[in-house]
């Protein structure tokens, strides 16, 4: 939802990244309010996924220029782990598998961290049992998922369930959900788009990093922006999402080169 | 890898210091008149003495192995101090009699053994450098028979269970490193539970090697007789120096009819310097002789230290319906080097063994699994199965898995599995994307790959291994 004067919480400029490199980044600007959902889409190889991850302060990116304020932070000054104890979330587009580390382990650990960040109580293994039960709910998901090595073996719809269940427990400022969506069959999709839209709420805001409609579709968003070769040359509403699902990407091409190139 | 994680790699080693105390150490070199003299010290009968020049005549014909995956200079066997003794001031009849330095250096290992000793209710036989100097609980112990105690005390009060067991598992030619123990063995624990006992608590001895040039040499045997059991705890610690101090045990199990021993095993020797310099070789000999029928040989170990590791804790399975263990984490870490593994000899019928080895391997270290599963023709039904994971940490290491199997009887099942994995800069990062360091992410992942080898040690065991094990890991991925 569009708030009047509510906070900032994410302001990003002129952002240049690359990899080995070569740049992939190539100056983005991008501001999120406090109670926002942003859609970012584009094509594959545009770059949406790498900003998602250097948001997240992947090390394999270098940044080479501009700036990410996080709430009161540098956030370029801040290695991932300290990126997330503040708050900013990443819903990985694959999530990684950890063998031999049962997932209620690695759940609470997690959790405990953001919670002494915050300057709140650590939950103990029955409190937390009991807390990450009542979330799992949201999410339709097993009791026997707790006990299973964190993401091996997991179809990909319980992957990402696995996610947007970490988003409900860690409760971030800024969540980034990195194509949440590919890989989901229609039922999944509602599972995890209804999921999403019970923890998004006027304190938070989202970044949905997508390639298709579809998503949108269930998670409406306030703000949609298409990323072409590490840029977003083009912001609309809703609607262009649905614009983008009936033309697809080519028209912007055609239309928002020269324009770019004015600009620049 | 980043400065914070390098200087965490580089962490001095926490328990290298000497302890001053007065040494008697014998001449360096190794003849028939430096054995003579040991045994002459130790006032050993005849014996004893013929078994070590027996075992010092095999040594001479033997070479030093060469097949292992392992490098490191030519030892000079003759520059070598066979015998070292803190010098005896009088007969110590408890704890307070003990040296208050030697006290001292307990307590700097976090080894409060008195503590230990009567809060855990663990038996404590502390062997430092070479000699028993103190032996507690020995007394509740002896009210259900059991015998504990430094074998070089039990050559003189249970000659005959000496002479009947020592070499009965590994003879004095068995191998170039046991031959030589054999030979110079200055001492080690002696433990004897007889028929139908249960040990009531877990017996165990410290190790600690002293004195800087002189060979640790000790010998552990332990019999279990006709339905009793057993579970022996051995941890080790060693000081730093910068030359090379060479360790070879030799330890042997004996367990009659349905009988049960637990071994386990948490050492951590100094490993050498973040560049390989300095560290303890340790090549040691352990087999068990499942010997009875229904028997049972258990060895659990976890290897963190030496520069060297030479060690295939090993079961010979006599017995009818025995069965061998084997759990094992190795890690190694700089320029460490480990070949260890196992060997399982079914003989008996309906034997069953297990082996489940997990190699963790960082920095430009080495590791190698190696394993030996042999059915002999009698092993009518016998059954092995072998589990051997590798996990690499960085892109300087190497991990090798040499497995063996022999199988002479048509009846048998063995399995053997093998995975390697790596802990990845991905699964870092995505720990750290939920707020957890890597520090905190490498102890999680790696204590999840040893889960079902820590689940076999006893309890306090197990928390001081995983302890044990962050500790050797730190920064070690980055």
């Amino acid at each position: 939802m569009i708030i009047a004067n509510s906070p900032t919480i994410l302001s990003v400029q002129g952002l240049r990244a690359s990899i080995n490199g070569t740049e992939i980044l190539k100056g983005i600007d991008l501001t999120v309010r406090s109670g926002e959902i942003h859609a970012i889409m584009g094509l594959n190889g545009s770059g949406k996924s790498t900003f998602a991850k250097v948001l997240a302060g992947h090390s394999a990116y270098e940044v080479t220029g501009g700036s990410i304020q996080f709430e009161d932070k540098n956030l370029l000054e801040l290695p991932p782990e300290e990126r997330a104890r503040a708050g900013l979330f990443l819903a990985f587009q694959y999530p990684i598998e950890i063998p031999g580390v049962a997932n209620t382990q690695f759940l609470r650990l997690a959790y405990n961290t953001v919670q002494t960040q915050r300057g709140k109580e650590e939950l103990d293994p029955l409190e937390f049992d009991d807390f990450v039960r009542e979330k799992m709910k949201l999410l339709e998901m097993k009791p026997d998922f707790l006990d299973r090595s964190v993401n091996e073996g997991f179809s990909g719809g319980e992957k990402k369930r696995n996610e947007i269940l970490q988003m409900a427990l860690l409760e971030p400022r800024l969540s980034i959900l990195d194509e949440t969506d590919s890989g989901l069959d229609i039922d999944a999709l509602k599972i995890v788009a209804n999921g999403v839209n019970r923890i998004t709420n006027k304190d938070n805001a989202t970044i949905l990093v997508t390639h298709y409609q579809r998503l949108l579709d269930y998670i409406v968003p306030d703000f949609v922006h298409v990323m072409q070769a590490g840029r977003i040359v083009m912001t609309g509403g809703k609607e262009l999402a649905l614009e983008l699902e009936t033309r697809g990407y080519d028209w912007i091409t055609a239309n928002k080169q020269p324009a770019a190139g004015v600009s620049a | 890898m980043s400065a914070v994680l390098q200087s965490l790699v580089n962490q001095p080693y926490k328990h290298g210091f000497v302890t001053d105390i007065e040494s008697d150490i014998a001449p360096k070199g190794l003849n028939e008149e430096i054995i003579r003299l040991i045994s002459t010290k130790k006032n050993e009968p005849e014996w004893l003495l013929s078994f070590r020049l027996k075992a010092y005549e095999k040594w001479l014909t033997m070479s030093e192995p060469e097949w292992q995956n392992v490098h490191y200079p030519k030892i000079d066997f003759q520059d070598i101090s066979y015998y070292s003794a803190p010098k005896p001031k009088k007969k110590l009849a408890s704890m307070d009699e003990v040296d208050p330095e030697l006290l001292r250096t307990f307590e700097k290992l976090g080894v409060p053994m008195h503590e230990r000793a009567a809060l855990a209710g663990v038996a404590v036989d502390v062997i430092f450098d070479s000699v028993s100097v103190a032996t507690t609980y020995k007394q509740k112990l002896a009210e259900v028979g059991i015998i504990f105690c430094s074998i070089s005390e039990a050559v003189h009060t249970h000659p005959e269970l000496i002479q009947k067991y020592l070499g009965s598992v590994v003879p004095v030619g068995d191998n170039y490193f046991a031959a030589l123990n054999s030979a110079v063995f200055t001492d080690g624990s002696f433990c004897f539970i007889p028929k139908g006992v249960k040990c009531p608590m877990d017996l165990s001895t410290y190790f600690r090697t002293n004195t800087e040039g002189s060979g640790q040499f000790e010998r552990t045997l332990i019999i279990a007789e006709e339905g009793a059991s057993v579970s022996y705890l051995e941890g080790c610690t060693a000081p730093r120096f910068d030359t090379n101090q060479l360790h070879a045990a030799v330890v042997e199990l004996i367990a009659l009819d349905n009988a049960d021993i637990k071994y386990s095993t948490v050492q951590n020797w100094y490993a050498g310097d973040e560049n390989g310099v300095g560290g303890i070789y340790n090549f040691v000999t352990k087999r068990g002789l499942a010997k009875g029928v229904n028997s049972r040989i258990s060895w659990t170990q976890v290897e963190t230290g030496s520069a060297i590791t030479w060690k295939y804790p090993s079961c010979i399975l006599r017995g009818d319906n025995s069965v061998g263990e084997f759990y094992s984490v190795a890690v190694t870490n700089n320029y460490q080097q480990a070949d260890t593994g196992t060997k399982m000899i079914h003989i008996g019928k309906n034997t069953r063994s297990t082996i489940v080895s997990k190699g963790i391997t960082a920095g430009h270290s080495n590791s190698s699994y190696r394993g030996l599963v042999r059915i002999a023709p009698t092993a009518e039904g016998a059954r092995n199965y072998s589990q051997c994971d590798s996990m690499l940490i960085g892109d300087q290491c190497g991990a090798h898995t040499f497995p063996y199997i022999q199988v002479h009887n048509n009846s048998a099942k063995v399995e053997h599995e093998a995975s390697t994995s790596k802990i990845g800069e991905d699964q870092l990062f995505y720990f750290s994307q939920r707020g957890i360091d890597a520090e905190e992410a490498v102890s999680m992942i790696i204590n999840g790959f040893c889960k079902d080898v820590f689940q076999q040690l006893p309890m306090e065991f197990a928390v001081e291994a995983t302890k044990l094990l962050s500790f050797k890991l730190e920064g070690s991925v980055g």
